[in-house]
């Protein structure tokens, strides 16, 4: 079965849009193509007129430093995330949540940005880049902008952007400074959809101490149509002492203030309770010993 | 069509090809290089495995033209000439090779792991690996052959092979040989149906019923037949002969008529130019359905709302109704001093063999085609052939089956697929006609594992002698007959474990219904019943407070015990052996040394489990059961075996070959096999009921001693010495103090006309109908397994580190390859406990994708110890019996029984959910008798 016509790989931004703009909405970006191509197979629709493979543009498939932030291209693959010192660095959070979607041979041509435009709610990579704040680079209706990552989900598998006119470019985010460390845990099941039962990025700043969260981020996910911060469980850590009884406040917070569906064939609602639980806590655990290490920066 | 330049094994292509091919089509289609397999084209399986400037990706999805100016390395361009890669030759030594299928993508994504990583632990193979599938070997020899290649790469000495021990070696038998073909696999040269062509060859798809029930008001054709490069489409109407086929009962339309019965039944067929022209033409296809009610499930369609499904059938929706009678139950529960009785259900499953359905028809006067000649890689040739030539309106001589290699088959591929399909489009169009179902459309079509609800009543007495086992199961068989007899006869006839048991009365009812047809699936039946029965027996230990291992060995079937078919065991009983030999792996893998069922690290609960289980060697019942075998010498010395036993990696050539070779007193490699050719080779039978090595394997030894005292014969004729003063050594014929080359005596034969060949038809000892009270059967082969489980008390995750096993299968005819079919079981049987069902709701197929049907991977691959015990068999080739099917049987129940003793939640049904075994943990409930698929 024919799943596309015509194949295009641009090497510039204003070439892959000009593209768009001569296919007139019948021509789709597409990146490393293993979430697009293998929805086509599943779906049986009609082969898609042309696609508009990104991953030739030079300055969307590179991580780099610029000033305070970490930019890292839409069109970088995980395995590119998993081995850069950079990104380790910046977002242990990132390496993690990106080591652990599908195998190698997917890891290998599937980028950061299809993760994030196709618009999952528990999409291991959006799990952590909500929690790092992450800001998206997009050009939407002909403009170029930069939108909190957030932004960009309507609804499961819904995005704002619309792949036959729209594009998504880069992320940033805030380098880490002392006191800062992310970590990410997941659930699967063994059975059906290779999908996250519940996944959960945490990211927290400690004082100079160690001794008080200064702030923290949490995303645990899929508790709506969209990813969210658990911003109950944050507010609690706020200010509070690193110990075990404001962990499981946090804990109790994040259990009470979130409210996950069942959904078929993944997860009963009771289940995904208690791993909030459970993954809050490992997570929370390990952010704070990455962040009380003297390596960490 | 756009220029596409890449260098492909070093070598630069320039090729003008269209931009919608994928690489794996580009590299299969437009440069011919078919090592690269397509398995899922869903990204899933990841056997089509190529590098990218040294990165693996999956070809299936990779598009070509993202590969423009890049460097591919696939599996043909691994070798440096002659000379194997170390990857290829480890994975041959440690007999990591079974149907080969995978074995292109799982060698590809190694040698990507060696560059990265010249010393891979076990760890870094499994994170490799994780997605590159294999259903064959269970991962063992695949993990122990990347660590050997890794060795050979940097100077160290390769690992030893992982044989297991046996008895009484012989020259030939008993000696790990490599398989047939086994280069070829490595290399990517073996040819599957799919990697086959003819000129002016045409492709054809099928139209599937996308309703469970529904009657056909009328079909229209016209459209489809417009569509330019369509060179036929067929309907219910150009069947020539008889529109029915099935192995058991004829029941099943090659095409349909007046109505549909399941999501997947075949309405209509298209050959056309390409297979985008043939899917283009299957859309316009118009089909009126009118739906019928819908029976969704085994006990809805025993019920009187039902609408019958066949009604040709006698008994209605009920398919069949199986039942044992032995002694006198209403005794023996009032013998008894405790009584267990407990309902479990199993899932439908899928046996997802890598190599999707593939049939390729050509019509009789076609070059070098005496007569229709259809290539398939099926467990049954002849039974293909008759009913492809019943369909056509033929005799069995006017067509010919010619055996492909089969990329796994697990009794998958013993129903009519494409066969009669691609006759018909051959015949119609006159040109060579390839059938090749996409993996999503053989998720749909093909019989499966029967589900089962299973209620089982078992009684002991207090020194745990089982004095009755009452039984009532419900299978579900599917819309067609396929092999649901059978395999729900061989589910009730096992269902009181391999135990002596005085009394029994078991009901099983194999049920007609709108679902996929059930059909034959490695365990064939007992893998369902084993469930339950081992299940029951640990609950009747913890309720008399005996050691489960000790209930099992006072109960344990030995020579002298009747079964409850009225069977009495005569020989070849090896279960008690298999028993110790685990108990005594269990004691020595524990980590302490006080040996204890279960214990705590944390949040982790740690637990052994352990099961039993018998199975039948050959078809039984009644049945006749035979197979023929030839073999002939040749001028050059080297000796061919050909029998129409079906290889899908199970390995039966090596095993004749084996047979032959021990007989004729010749090395190994001077014996070729050529397998599954109706018109140059004998029938074998069918490959199925674990049944081969024995029967196969018996008719390979005879023919060859046969030709031996053939050989000899001559000999004394030449030289004019007496027979018995005739020695063999080393392919040598020794005579006075002088020898003679086996190929001298055939030339001597043939210039004498006199024909260096022999031909044997073995008989398997008659066995008697359920019911008469005789021998059911000829063997049984025994095993028993411990599974260590880890659950983690947080997420209630499952994680089975090791299992421990030991079987008994008369003679190991070929040790290491036999342990793969063992490794495979366990792991094929893990699956089935854990990750594995194919979801139906209300006859409408859920599991549509590979995507959604998770089978193990390496990353689920325990530590597997695997011994053997050697009762042989008297009847047996040098004493064996049958291995296809045991080792899948008790992995199930070993794992539930040590998720239990873990958490004291008893699994009722697979697979396991870790959602409900968790709830279950924190309510502090004792079972779980939802699955996965309830989640909703």
């Amino acid at each position: 079965m024919k799943l596309w016509n015509h194949y295009h790989t641009p090497q510039t931004v204003d070439e892959a849009l000009a593209l768009l703009r001569q296919y007139a909405g019948q021509a789709r970006i597409v990146a490393g193509g293993t979430d697009l191509l293998i929805e086509g197979r599943a779906e049986q629709h009609p082969p898609h007129e042309a696609l508009v493979d990104i991953t030739s543009i030079p300055e969307l498939v590179t991580i780099q430093q610029d000033g305070d932030w970490l930019v890292i291209g839409a069109g970088v693959t995980h395995a590119q995330i998993v081995k850069s010192a950079l990104v380790q660095q910046a977002a242990a959070c990132l390496v993690e949540s990106c080591g652990v979607v599908g195998g190698p041979q997917v890891r290998n041509v599937a980028t950061l940005g299809g993760n994030v435009a196709h618009a999952l709610p528990a999409g291991d990579g959006t799990v952590s880049l909500v929690a790092l704040d992450a800001q998206a680079e997009v050009i939407l209706n002909g403009e170029r902008r930069w939108l909190p990552i957030q932004d960009l989900y309507l609804g499961p598998a819904k995005s704002r952007l619309d792949p036959s006119r729209d594009l998504l470019l880069r992320f940033r985010l805030s380098r880490a400074t002392s006191g800062q460390a992310s970590a990410f845990n997941r659930v699967m099941r063994p059975q059906g959809v290779a999908l996250p039962v519940l996944g959960c990025a945490t990211w927290v700043q400690l004082n100079a101490e160690r001794t008080h969260y200064v702030s923290a981020r949490i995303c645990i996910a899929p508790v709506g149509p969209t990813p969210s911060r658990a911003v109950v469980a944050e507010a609690v850590l706020a200010g509070q002492p690193v110990s075990e009884d404001t962990l499981r406040s946090a804990v109790a917070a994040a259990q009470e203030s979130l409210h996950p569906r069942t959904s078929k064939y993944r997860a009963t609602h009771e289940y995904r309770h208690e791993l909030i639980a459970v993954l809050l806590r490992r997570t929370l655990t390990t952010a704070v010993e990455r962040a009380c290490t003297p390596a960490a920066v | 069509m756009t220029l596409l330049m890449m260098t492909v094994n070093g070598q630069a292509q320039h090729l003008d090809v269209p931009e919608s091919r994928t690489l794996a089509q580009f590299l299969r289609l437009d440069l011919g290089l078919t090592g690269t397999k397509i398995g899922c084209e869903e990204a899933e399986c990841g056997i089509c495995t190529v590098l990218v400037d040294g990165t693996p990706v999956n070809s299936c999805i990779y598009p070509a033209f993202k590969a423009q100016g890049r460097h591919i390395q696939t599996i043909e361009g691994l070798a440096d000439g002659e000379t194997l890669h170390p990857l290829q030759r480890e994975f041959i030594r440690h007999g990591a090779v079974q149907c080969g299928f995978c074995t292109p993508g799982l060698i590809m994504t190694a040698s990507a792991l060696l560059t990265e990583n010249p010393e891979p632990g076990v760890e870094d193979i499994k994170h490799a690996l994780k997605d590159t599938y294999c259903r064959c070997t269970g991962y063992t020899s695949v993990i122990q052959a990347i660590q050997s290649a890794a060795r050979d790469q940097h100077g160290a000495e390769p690992l030893p092979v992982n044989e297991p021990e046996v008895d009484e070696p012989m020259d030939v038998i008993s000696r790990s040989v490599s398989p047939q073909q086994v280069v070829e696999k490595v290399t990517g040269k073996a040819l599957y149906t799919d990697d086959i062509t003819f000129p002016g060859m045409l492709f054809a798809r099928t139209l599937r019923s996308p309703l469970p029930h529904a009657r056909i008001r009328s079909i229209h054709t016209e459209q489809a037949k417009k569509v330019p490069g369509v060179q036929a489409v067929l309907t219910h109407a150009d069947v020539p002969g008889e529109n029915l086929h099935g192995l058991v009962y004829r029941d099943w339309p090659v095409l349909c008529q007046d109505v549909v019965r399941y999501v997947g039944d075949a309405v209509a067929i298209v050959a056309a130019e390409s297979e985008e022209i043939a899917a283009e033409a299957l859309a316009l296809i118009e089909v009126d359905y009118e739906p019928l009610t819908v029976v969704g499930d085994p006990k809805f369609a025993h019920s009187p709302e039902a609408p019958v499904l066949h009604p040709n059938h006698p008994t209605g929706n009920l398919l069949k109704h199986i039942k044992v009678r032995h002694g006198d139950i209403e005794q023996g529960f009032a013998e008894a001093d405790v009584i267990i009785e407990r309902e479990y259900h199993t899932p439908t499953t899928e046996h997802a063999f890598l190599e999707p359905e593939c049939a390729i028809g050509v019509p009789a006067g076609f070059p070098d085609h005496e007569k229709l000649t259809v290539y398939v890689g099926s467990q049954i040739p002849y039974q293909d052939r008759n009913q492809i030539a019943r369909a056509m309106g033929l005799e069995e001589e006017q067509v010919r089956v010619i055996g492909t290699l089969i990329g796994g088959g697990f009794g998958g591929k013993e129903d009519i697929a494409g066969q009669i399909h691609v006759s018909m489009l051959a015949t119609v169009t006159g040109r060579p006609v390839k059938m090749l179902y996409t993996r999503q459309e053989s998720l749909i079509f093909h019989p499966k594992r029967h589900a089962t609800i299973i209620r089982i009543k078992t009684g002991a007495k207090r020194d745990g002698r089982l004095t009755a086992v009452e039984a009532e199961l419900y299978g579900d068989g599917g819309a067609y007959a396929s092999l649901s007899d059978k395999v729900m006869t061989r589910a009730t006839t096992h269902a009181t474990g391999p135990y002596y048991v005085p009394h029994a009365k078991i009901d099983c009812y194999a049920m007609y219904t709108n679902n996929v047809p059930s059909g034959a699936f490695r365990g064939f039946g007992v893998t369902q019943s084993a469930f339950a029965v081992e299940q029951n027996m640990d609950q009747i230990a913890a309720a008399l407070q005996i050691d489960p291992i000790e209930l099992r060995r006072i109960n344990a079937q030995k020579v002298g015990v009747t079964t409850a078919t009225g069977q009495l065991l005569r020989e070849s009983v090896g279960l008690l052996e298999t028993i110790d030999d685990v108990t005594r792996d269990m004691r020595s893998h524990h980590p302490a040394p006080q040996f204890q069922w279960a214990w705590r690290e944390g949040h982790k609960a740690f637990a052994w489990g352990i099961a039993c289980a018998y199975k039948n060697t050959g078809l039984g019942g009644g049945a006749p059961d035979k197979s023929e075998a030839e073999v002939e010498a040749y001028e050059d010395g080297s000796v061919q075996v050909r029998t129409a036993a079906a290889d899908m990696g199970q390995g039966i050539a090596h095993v004749v070959a084996q047979c032959a070779a021990e007989e004729l007193h010749i090395p190994y490699d001077r014996v070729r096999v050529l397998l599954c050719d109706t018109d140059l080779t004998p029938n074998g039978g069918p490959t199925t009921a674990s049944r081969q090595t024995f029967m196969t394997g018996n008719a390979a030894r005879l023919a060859a001693s046969a030709l031996r005292d053939a050989l000899a014969q001559s000999v004394a004729e030449m030289f004019d010495v007496p027979p018995e003063q005739i020695r063999y050594e080393e392919g040598l014929l020794r005579y006075n103090g002088s020898t003679v080359s086996v190929g001298e005596v055939v030339q001597w034969m043939k210039s004498n006309g006199l024909e260096a060949r022999t031909r044997h038809e073995y008989w398997a000892p008659p066995t008697q109908p359920l019911g008469s009270g005789g021998d059911m059967h000829f063997a049984f082969s025994y095993a028993t397994q411990a599974a260590l489980v880890e659950v983690d008390l947080e997420t209630g995750e499952i994680l089975v580190r090791k299992v421990l096993s030991s079987t008994d299968i008369g003679r190991a005819i070929n040790p290491l390859m036999l342990q793969g079919q063992i490794e495979g079981g366990i792991v094929m049987a893990l699956g089935n406990c854990l990750t594995e069902q194919f979801i139906i709701e209300d006859g409408v197929p859920w599991t549509r994708l590979l995507a959604r049907y998770k089978m193990p991977s390496i990353k689920h691959a325990p530590e597997i110890v695997s011994r053997l015990v050697e009762h042989r068999a008297a009847e047996g080739p040098y004493g064996a019996k049958g291995v296809g099917e045991i080792p899948s049987i008790n992995t199930t129940p070993a794992i539930c029984n040590a998720i239990y003793n873990a958490t004291g939640v008893r699994v009722y049904a697979i697979p396991v959910d870790q959602d409900a075994l968790l709830r279950a943990m924190k309510a502090q409930q004792d079972a779980i008798t939802t699955a996965w698929s309830d989640v909703r």
